[in-house]
Parts: C-alpha cells; sequence; structure tokens
C-alpha cells in the first residue's frame, strides 16, 4: 500500500508535468509557427482596430433611442435594439452573441414559450424584410432565421436567408441586386472539400465586404 | 438529405477502414512489442519507469492491478481538487477568475476522474488555462488511459495459463504505454490538425473587439487545441467553452467535425480488433463490433430524420422546415449552420453511444424522438462502442451474460473461449450489468421524489422530467452530454465571485459518478482474476460459438432486453410523451 502511494504520488507530479505542461505548450509552439492566424483565433483587424474574427458571429443591430435621443433601456436595465438594416443579420442568439459567456438557449421541443418566440421571431423577421422584398410570406422563410443557434456565435446565415436579405441590403446600399448576390457568394464558405459540413454565408466578412464597397453613414 | 446520408456513410467507412491499423497497432503495444514509435517515446517509457520505481516485469494479480489503480486515482482525486480550488494563486490565469465553490468543485473533480466531464461550470467564464490544461486535461488523458488498461487487463485474464500468455501484466506499465503509445501520439495529430482549420491554442488574455457599428464584445482565448484533441479521443467531452464543440472556436468548420468525430469513435472500434487480435481469432472482435454497429446505425438513423422532420414548436408557430434550395430545413434550434442536421445528428449518436459527451448542438432542444436516441444510447450502459476500453468491457460482461444464458437453452455448462463461465463469474457479471442502471434509477428517484431535486430543473411539463432523468443517466454511464437546462452552479459574473452551487445535485451527481465508475472496474478486474485462475478447457462439439451471426443476435437481444426493461417506464414519461404529441407544454 505504501509502495502504491509513493508510486501515484510520483505519477500525479510527472504525468501532470508531461500531459498538462510540456504537451499544451509543444501544440502552442507549433501552432505560432505552423498556423499563426489560425490559432489565435483568426481575428480580423481594420485599420489597427480588433473587429472580431471570421470564426465567430456577432451583433448587428443598433440602439434603439428614446426621445431624449439616449439609449433606451427595458424593465432589466437590457438596451433595447433593432436590427441595422444597413448590415445582413445573423441568426438568433442565447447569449447575445458573447463568445467569452457561452450558453445554449435550452429551448425544448414542445414548449408553450417555444412557440411563442418563434412567432415572435418570423413576425419581426417578416417586419423587416418585407418592405423590400414584398412577396415574402412566412413559409418563404428559412429555419436558420428563426431559430437560435448552438453557440450565439454562430458566423454562418444559410444561403437562402441571405438571398432574402439580400433585397434589403440592395436597396439601402443602392447596389445592384446582383453585385450583392456576387458579394453573398464570395463570402459562403462550402461544405470542407466540397463535401463535409453544411454551406454557409460568413456574415461578419460579408458585411465588411460591404462597408469597403458601398459605405453608408 | 442525400448529402447528409452520404457523409454519414463516408464517416462510417473511414472509420471501418482504420480499425485494423489501429486496432493491430494497439494490440502490439498491449502485447508489450516494440513497434515504431519505441525508438522515439522508449527512453521516456523508461525514464517514467526509473521516476516511479516501478518494476514492470512484475506482474500484479487482479487486486495488486485494482489496489494500484485505486490509490492513482485517490491522488489524482485531491491533486485536482486541491488545483481547481487554489485558483487565484495560479500561473495563466489571465482574467483573475477566483475558485468555484466547494461543492461544484466536488462535482467536477469526480466528473474527470470518471471519464465523464459532466459540467455544471462554464469553462470560459470560471476556469483559468493552468486549470483547464494541468488539471482537467491531464485527467483526460488520465482516465481514458485507466479505462483502457482495465479492459486490457480483462482480456490478458481471459488470455491466462495458455501458452506465451501471463498474468494481468502490471498497472503502471499498462497506464504509461497507453499514454505515451496511444493517446498522446494521436492527440499531437489530432491538435495540429485541429488548429490549421482554426482551433485555437492561444495563452493571451481574453481580447476587447469593437465591431462594425462601433458596438464591443470580447473575444475569449485559450489552449484549446491540445485539450479539444484528447477530450474527443479519450471520449472525455468536457468542453473549453460553455457550449463545447459547437463554439467555433473549438470546432470550426466541417473538417474539424469529422476530425473530432473520427477522435471520438476510433479508439473504442479499433479495440474490437485489438480484442480479436489478441484472443488469437479476429472473428471474436468483429462480432462484438457487428452487435455494437448494429445498435449505433439505428441510432444514427433515427436521430437524423427525426431532426430532419422539425420540431413541434416550429410547426405549431408557422415556421416552414421542410429543406428548401439554400436551407437544410429540419430543427435547427441549438443547431449551427456549418454542421447542419446531418452531422449535429451524427454527432449526437456519436458522442452516446460512446462515453464522450462532447456535443456540437444542444440535445435538449432535439425533437421528442430525436431527444429519445440518446437516451436509449445511455440505457445500453456503454455497450454500443462505449468509452474508450469502458466501452468492450462493459460489452465483454454482457457477452459473458450472453453465453451464460445461451448455455442454459441448450443445457451445456457455459464457456467463454475455453474458461468455464461457473457461479462466481455470474454473480461479478450480474452486479456489474446492473450496478450502472440501479445508479441511474436512485439517482434520477432521489432527485425527482425530494424537493431538493427541484431547483436544478429548467424547463416545464415532461422536457423538465427529460433533465433530471437525463441528468443521472448522464452522469452513471460517465457521458456527460446534458439536457443543457439543468443546472447545478449559479453565477452572476463570469470569474466564480458570488456564484453558489445546488449542493444537492452537485454530491448526488458527484456520488454517482463515482460509484457507477469505479465498483464496475473493480467487478471487470474480479472477472478477469477469476478467469485467469481457470485451467483452458478446449473446445469441443457442445461450445457455444461466439464468433458467428446467432451470437450476434443473441448478444443483441441481452443488451437491448435489459436496457429496455430497466429504462422504458421511465423513458415513456420524458420524452416518448414529447416525441409523440403535438401539444406544447
Amino acid at each position: 500500500m505504501r509502495r502504491d502511494l509513493v508510486t501515484s504520488a510520483l505519477a500525479v507530479v510527472v504525468f501532470t508535468l508531461l500531459l498538462g505542461l510540456a504537451y499544451p505548450f509543444g501544440v502552442w509552439a507549433i501552432g505560432q509557427v505552423a498556423f499563426k492566424h489560425a490559432a489565435d483565433g483568426s481575428q480580423i483587424v481594420m485599420n489597427g482596430r480588433l473587429v472580431g474574427s471570421s470564426l465567430l458571429g456577432q451583433d448587428f443591430s443598433m440602439p434603439v433611442l428614446d426621445k431624449h435621443g439616449k439609449p433606451k433601456q427595458d424593465a432589466r436595465g437590457n438596451p433595447v435594439t433593432q436590427p441595422d438594416p444597413k448590415y445582413f443579420q445573423e441568426r438568433p442568439s442565447a447569449d447575445r452573441y458573447n463568445p467569452a459567456g457561452t450558453f445554449f438557449s435550452n429551448r425544448g421541443p414542445n414548449q408553450a414559450s417555444a412557440v411563442a418566440f418563434y412567432k415572435e421571431g418570423l413576425a419581426s423577421y417578416l417586419a423587416l424584410e418585407r418592405p423590400y422584398d414584398p412577396g415574402l410570406t412566412g413559409a418563404q422563410v428559412p429555419v436558420d432565421a428563426v431559430t437560435t443557434s448552438a453557440s450565439g456565435v454562430d458566423p454562418h446565415i444559410s444561403q437562402a436567408n441571405a438571398a432574402i436579405q439580400a433585397h434589403r441590403i440592395a436597396a439601402v446600399r443602392h447596389l445592384p441586386l446582383a453585385r450583392v448576390k456576387q458579394l453573398i457568394a464570395a463570402h459562403t464558405d462550402g461544405r470542407f472539400a466540397g463535401f463535409l459540413g453544411e454551406p454557409g454565408v460568413n456574415v461578419l466578412e460579408l458585411n465588411i465586404a460591404l462597408d469597403k464597397e458601398a459605405p453608408v453613414k | 438529405m442525400l448529402q447528409g446520408w452520404l457523409q454519414i456513410a463516408f464517416f462510417c467507412i473511414a472509420l471501418v477502414a482504420c480499425m485494423p491499423l489501429v486496432g493491430g497497432y494497439m494490440a502490439r503495444v498491449f502485447r508489450n512489442e516494440t513497434v515504431g514509435l519505441t525508438r522515439v517515446v522508449g527512453p521516456l517509457e523508461r525514464g517514467i519507469y526509473r521516476v516511479l520505481r516501478v518494476d514492470v516485469a512484475q506482474e500484479q494479480d487482479w487486486k495488486g492491478y485494482a489496489k494500484s489503480l485505486i490509490t492513482v486515482s485517490l491522488l489524482f482525486w485531491l491533486a485536482l481538487y486541491l488545483i481547481l480550488r487554489t485558483q487565484t494563486l495560479h500561473p495563466f490565469n489571465p482574467q483573475g477568475f477566483h475558485s468555484g465553490t466547494w461543492d461544484v468543485t466536488f462535482n467536477t473533480v469526480s466528473s474527470f476522474l470518471t471519464n465523464t466531464n459532466w459540467q455544471f461550470y462554464g469553462g470560459e467564464t470560471t476556469m483559468t488555462y493552468f486549470s483547464q490544461m494541468a488539471g482537467l486535461a491531464v485527467q483526460n488523458f488520465v482516465s481514458a488511459a485507466i479505462g483502457i488498461v482495465v479492459v486490457i487487463a480483462l482480456i490478458r485474464g481471459i488470455l491466462a495459463r495458455r501458452e506465451g500468455s501471463h498474468g494481468l501484466g502490471n498497472f503502471w506499465q499498462d497506464l504509461t504505454r497507453t499514454i505515451l503509445y496511444v493517446l498522446l501520439p494521436l492527440s499531437i495529430l489530432g491538435a495540429i490538425l485541429l488548429m490549421s482549420q482554426g482551433v485555437i491554442q492561444s495563452f493571451s488574455h481574453y481580447l476587447g473587439f469593437t465591431s462594425l457599428n462601433g458596438s464591443s464584445g470580447t473575444l475569449a482565448l485559450g489552449p484549446v487545441a491540445s485539450q479539444e484533441s484528447i477530450k474527443e479521443l479519450g471520449t472525455n467531452g468536457g468542453g473549453f467553452f460553455n457550449v463545447n464543440s459547437a463554439m467555433p472556436f473549438e470546432n470550426s468548420n466541417g473538417l474539424t467535425n469529422f476530425i473530432e468525430l473520427f477522435l471520438i469513435l476510433v479508439i473504442p472500434t479499433s479495440l474490437t480488433y485489438t480484442y480479436g487480435r489478441m484472443v488469437g481469432n479476429r472473428r471474436q472482435g468483429w462480432a462484438i463490433f457487428a452487435a455494437m454497429a448494429t445498435l449505433f446505425v439505428a441510432a444514427v438513423a433515427v436521430v437524423y430524420v427525426a431532426e430532419q422532420h422539425g420540431a413541434v414548436a416550429q410547426h405549431l408557430a408557422g415556421v416552414s422546415t421542410h429543406a428548401i434550395s439554400g436551407s437544410t430545413g429540419g430543427n435547427m434550434e441549438g443547431k449551427e449552420q456549418r454542421f447542419g442536421i446531418a452531422n449535429s445528428g451524427l454527432w449526437t449518436a456519436v458522442t452516446t453511444v460512446t462515453s464522450c459527451g462532447a456535443v456540437n448542438a444542444a440535445i435538449e432542444s432535439f425533437t421528442g424522438i430525436g431527444g429519445l436516441v440518446p437516451f436509449a444510447n445511455l440505457s445500453a450502459s456503454e455497450t454500443i462502442f462505449g468509452g474508450v476500453g469502458t466501452g468492450l468491457y462493459s460489452m465483454l460482461l454482457f457477452v459473458i451474460l450472453a453465453v451464460f444464458i445461451g448455455g442454459l437453452m441448450v443445457g451445456r455448462t457455459p464457456e467463454f473461449l475455453g474458461k468455464k463461465i461457473e457461479a462466481r463469474e455470474i454473480k461479478l457479471v450480474s452486479i456489474g450489468v446492473l450496478f450502472t442502471p440501479i445508479a441511474v434509477l436512485i439517482g434520477s428517484a432521489l432527485a425527482l421524489g425530494t424537493k431538493y431535486g427541484a431547483p436544478s430543473i429548467y424547463a416545464e411539463g415532461p422536457q423538465g422530467f427529460s433533465e433530471t432523468l437525463y441528468a443521472y443517466m448522464s452522469q452513471a454511464n460517465n457521458n456527460g452530454s446534458a439536457f443543457a437546462g439543468y443546472t447545478g452552479y449559479y453565477q452572476p459574473n463570469a470569474g466564480n465571485l458570488g456564484a453558489h452551487g445546488i449542493s444537492f445535485a452537485d454530491v448526488l451527481g458527484g456520488l454517482t459518478m463515482m460509484f457507477a465508475r469505479y465498483v464496475p472496474i473493480l467487478i471487470v478486474l474480479a472477472v478477469a482474476g477469476s478467469l485467469a485462475r481457470k485451467r483452458v478447457a478446449p473446445a469441443g462439439l457442445g461450445t457455444m460459438r461466439t464468433d458467428n451471426g446467432t451470437f450476434v443476435v443473441l448478444l443483441l437481444g441481452v443488451v437491448v432486453l435489459v436496457g429496455a426493461l430497466t429504462f422504458f417506464p421511465a423513458l415513456l414519461l420524458g420524452p416518448v410523451v414529447q416525441g409523440l404529441t403535438t401539444q406544447v407544454f
């Protein structure tokens, strides 16, 4: 028994040093040499300012102002926001697009509250897009547009979702619809090797491209 | 859906194609032969034996093997508790996190020691980089290795007293060789591949960013790739981030998703091949694989179809869940666009047949029938591939049980690979097979029958019942996936300050994990010791074969019967109710 205790104590030290320090630092060193951009979080820097990561979705809403021109707050003190019409909008997020505090919505399949959530989401999606796409019906809205993503920072929307929003972007930015669709195609991450995963439109990268090509004040 | 089926088929084919390679390699490692890596790893291996002061030529009997295993687990438990409770003293704590409360730490430590990786905490808001890599990730290696060495000891017990075979082996040698020759090399390879695709490995503090429209946010970073790799490979499943492998920094695209799925299943599947090689009849391994694969394929098919159908609440709200041009359709609640329905469904089946428990989609948001699949997989007590090592030894207990039942049917003394199965073995096996289900039912009953379980529940109606039942099924099966609304820790701000745990859920869960891990391990080692003592009887006409289709069917029957009889009533009250109704609650 004593023998086992001594050996075990030594094993705790040896394996912690090997697996808990040497291994992660070794991997880190390889990453810094071979894949620095990816290992550091695929950061997007514009004019010396960190704008985000091309792997993470973010919030493209704007504050709702009250009659004094100040940002409105709800009962819990959270700012009230609305979608910023000049940007493509991400999927709904349970954690306010915060990559430093992620959580699931945990919305169940048969919850009464879920029905209300989807109804509201569908209505506000239609309210935002229909003025630019009068023929749009609720049945045409792709499911990713009204359901919460898993991570809360899903960087992608479906191509169908982007195609609907393209009408609004073209109008607000005074771009031909065909050009917006070109930009969508250019910022669509396809399946890996054309085969693995599902295609999605990278919203942050697309919005950056739009700001460059057709800035709006 | 065709594209999705093709991806699933491709994954299965790639996995099976690698089994002989990886399984054959592991057989050589555990026969203590020289392999290609010996030139690199050999000096390190001998150095470790010297530091530990063990003589690996010395074989241990089952009690000696068990003693070493329990002692080292105990000390690792204490070490991890100490690490997690002293976070303010840590290096690599750029966010200045404090320690979690005692109860949630008890749960977390028990969870990582037992290969469960059930998480009541959220990684990026509670754990220092030091805790993650030197505490939690170390256990990802060690707990995985312990699962593997136990099944190797069992195989050696079956082989003992045959020409050229010895006793159960030496625990320290098995542990060291598993880590150095199997887990570490594959983890390094996996981590590099993941990094190349965007999985992060950074020691920087979190970075503030300002978005295009001027709003600000925080980029959480950390040594993720190294942990991600072993988390999948060791079927551990504890995410660096709270949303686990749904987080793009843990799982960035279709390729990383494929790699991670592959890492989860590569050892559990290959071990069946290792087993066949070691017992000298590859068909024995393939027979077990066939039984496991049958249940696995069924699970994948059901979950994919169910999720593609969409959820009741979505249909009632007028949301269309049909696949259209440019959208997969289906129940996308709690799923990521880059994985879609097929890869989220496949992942959920993979992670719950094994004891991994990592998720790339929110299981709580699955449809009733889709959510029933993880339940059903857990009901099988890790026999469908299961955790690394754990899965094969759990299945071998069922194999012995099936041999016994088959023997009763034909009226012969049951034999298994030349060893007579007698009263002592059957008693042990029965306890081993039933212990985990009993732990599930006791844990859930305590949580549902007393008022103490209520604060953990998030959802109303049958969903709340499902959350509780799943929590104890997951913890008892050392899985770690969750209907994640179920909570054991309240944290008002990041960094643990002002947080408090729900002691009942934390402690009951912790104890469930520990008992349901170590009791079966001791039983398996006892069976190994008991078989090792038996003389080898030559196979005769009356011997029931365990390497043909008939036996596979018998084995499947036993597994399904035990799981179904134990859990059917409970499952009716949760996921089945939700799956069969169009009502909301």
